[in-house]
């Protein structure tokens, strides 16, 4: 910075990057905001700004059974593919990190892919290939569903804080005479813990809201909240939409809050 | 790492191959072999399996509507993406001027619509778009306009909301990758005589251009496929690959036409991936021939 001459090119270069920089960022959280001041309201719609403000929709969600029955399936079910997703994603980011084979590096690309790949068409096939294998659609076929399209986060995690982990000290270990069982309880995995809890929590928040996949695999007693929500919007604009948007932000932040704290999940995903 | 390349089998530092064994069985039994069983069914002529053929991909190819849906679905990733791009790339410069805790505070502002659930986010943009929006009622007070815009079902509005939705795959990466710049050679090209926005075309952008492949690749990749936000704010009147697929399948019961469909889309977004590395590869190698 020192001796740079501050020249209207200079500064009409930084100006308009920050600028843009900021409208970028008041685009990424209005809608949120907006969210919650509607969600507010003391009217029936979703007018904004809202003519005055209550709480009635909040006390309203209390007895909405249906959103509550949907929300319940989905955290079961988040919870089930985020610990599905922990057992094996974990053993194969141990497995592929340090190998330069190129059956790691196939594999890498084949638990990735669920990434990049269409999850509507994967959804699609998953239910053809259940009713071919005789297996009803259920919470199980969903939890084998979410896994797939979960399970890429937990790998891709695990294997970036494997990544900074010195291999000296898997060696003094060893050569101190510890197991590698040993060596790993105690040493391996308090050091990529964070990662595998920072990848455990993407895994949990996108089963939780995922709709392609659930689409396909779900049925009349397996009810999912992010597809009760899209077909209530479907039908009318409902401002216990709004409530139950606002509960999921404020969710949401508290989460990210406690994951920042714990894993430092800021500086995780941008190593 | 040299060293570790070279160790015996007992090495300590690596784990075996076969722990990915477990990972490895549930992809082949719960994706692969279902995609494979997506792709046998496409070539079903007709709905009960009959006859065999590229049928369904000719109904397909020689059909305007269903050429029309894929072309407005891929016109839209680029739009999507192209909005992100010039969006997303002021957030990741900015991140790289700031302190420490403003640093936590834009990555946790770029995460949130992450993981904030998509139905959320969407609903959001309804509330903002709509004829008693928050756009239509400033502009009407403000009098700009006499009666309220039609936002809310509008390609315009659609790409909006979705580049708002896709918004952090993009700044991520180019995060991840103007970090990886090295400062002096911003300030070396300044007081060699460039200017900042020649500095910003000729030294960072192309030194960038990994975190702009990889972001755009992803952002591309989700606007394309983003089902519910492409149903709830375009609405009925636009149609796109997921939800045509979906009618297929799900109200129609046309599974070999939607199976057929899912493969032309996955062919499409392998082909744009595949378009954008080998544009990562080529702008690499110019940057080093340079």
């Amino acid at each position: 910075m020192s001796g740079r001459k501050r020249s209207w090119e200079t500064i009409s270069f930084e100006v308009t990057m920050t600028a843009a920089a900021l409208l970028a960022l008041l685009l990424i959280i209005a809608p949120s905001l907006v969210v919650l001041i509607v969600s507010f309201t003391s009217g029936f719609s979703l007018k904004f700004p809202p003519p005055g403000y209550s709480t009635r929709w909040y006390v309203e969600l209390w007895d909405a059974w249906q959103l509550h029955f949907a929300a319940r399936n989905s955290f079961v079910v988040a919870l089930w593919a985020t610990g599905l997703s922990i057992g094996l994603g974990v053993l194969a980011a141990l497995a592929i990190s340090r190998s330069r084979a190129l059956t790691a590096k196939l594999l890498d690309s084949l638990f990735m892919s669920p990434l990049i790949l269409p999850a509507l068409a994967f959804g699609l096939s998953a239910l053809m290939f259940f009713s071919l294998v005789g297996l009803q659609v259920s919470a199980l076929t969903l939890v084998i569903g979410h896994t797939v399209v979960c399970v890429p986060y937990v790998v891709r995690n695990t294997i970036a804080s494997l990544a900074q982990l010195e291999p000296t000290l898997l060696e003094s270990s060893s050569i101190l005479g510890a197991s590698r069982l040993y060596t790993f309880r105690r040493i391996v995995l308090p050091l990529i813990r964070p990662g595998i809890i920072a990848g455990a929590f993407i895994a949990f928040m996108s089963s939780f809201d995922n709709v392609p996949v659930s689409l396909f695999l779900r049925d009349a007693a397996t009810d999912m909240l992010p597809i009760r929500m899209w077909q209530d919007l479907e039908g009318k604009l409902d401002v216990t939409i709004a409530a139950l948007s606002g509960v999921l932000i404020m969710a949401t932040v508290a989460l990210m809050a406690v994951m920042e704290h714990f894993t430092g999940l800021s500086r995780r995903l941008t190593s | 790492m040299s060293a570790a390349a070279g160790a015996a089998p007992g090495d300590v530092t690596r784990y075996g191959l076969g722990l990915a064994a477990p990972l490895a069985l549930f992809f082949m039994f719960f994706f692969v072999a279902p995609l494979a069983q997506l792709f046998v069914l496409s070539f079903h002529n007709d709905a009960a399996g009959l006859t065999w053929g590229i049928g369904q991909y000719a109904k397909f190819l020689t059909d305007p509507f269903s050429l029309g849906v894929l072309g407005s679905t891929l016109v839209l990733g680029a739009e999507v993406t192209a909005l992100c791009l010039v969006l997303g790339y002021p957030i990741a410069w900015l991140y790289h001027r700031v302190g420490g805790r403003t640093q936590t505070l834009i990555i946790l502002i770029v995460l949130l619509p992450l993981l904030t659930s998509v139905v959320v986010r969407t609903f959001a943009w309804i509330v903002i778009l709509g004829r008693q929006g928050i756009v239509n009622n400033t502009l009407l007070s403000l009098g700009l306009i006499g009666t309220p815009l039609r936002l809310l079902y509008t390609q315009g509005g659609l790409v909006v909301a979705l580049a708002q939705v896709q918004m952090p795959l993009m700044t991520l990466p180019l995060i991840t990758a103007l970090g990886r710049i090295d400062p002096n050679l911003d300030d070396a090209s300044c007081s060699l005589g460039a200017g900042s926005w020649r500095t910003f075309w000729r030294i960072m952008l192309p030194l960038s251009m990994p975190g702009v492949i990889a972001g755009c690749t992803l952002t591309y990749a989700a606007a394309i496929t983003a089902f519910i936000t492409q149903s709830l704010v375009g609405g009925g009147q636009m149609l796109f690959m997921p939800m045509y697929l979906y009618q297929q399948a799900s109200t129609l019961q046309n599974w070999p036409f939607a199976a057929a469909i899912s493969i032309i889309f996955l062919l499409a977004v392998l082909a744009v991936v595949t378009a954008f590395t080998m544009l990562g590869r080529l702008s690499s190698a110019t940057g080093d021939a340079r």
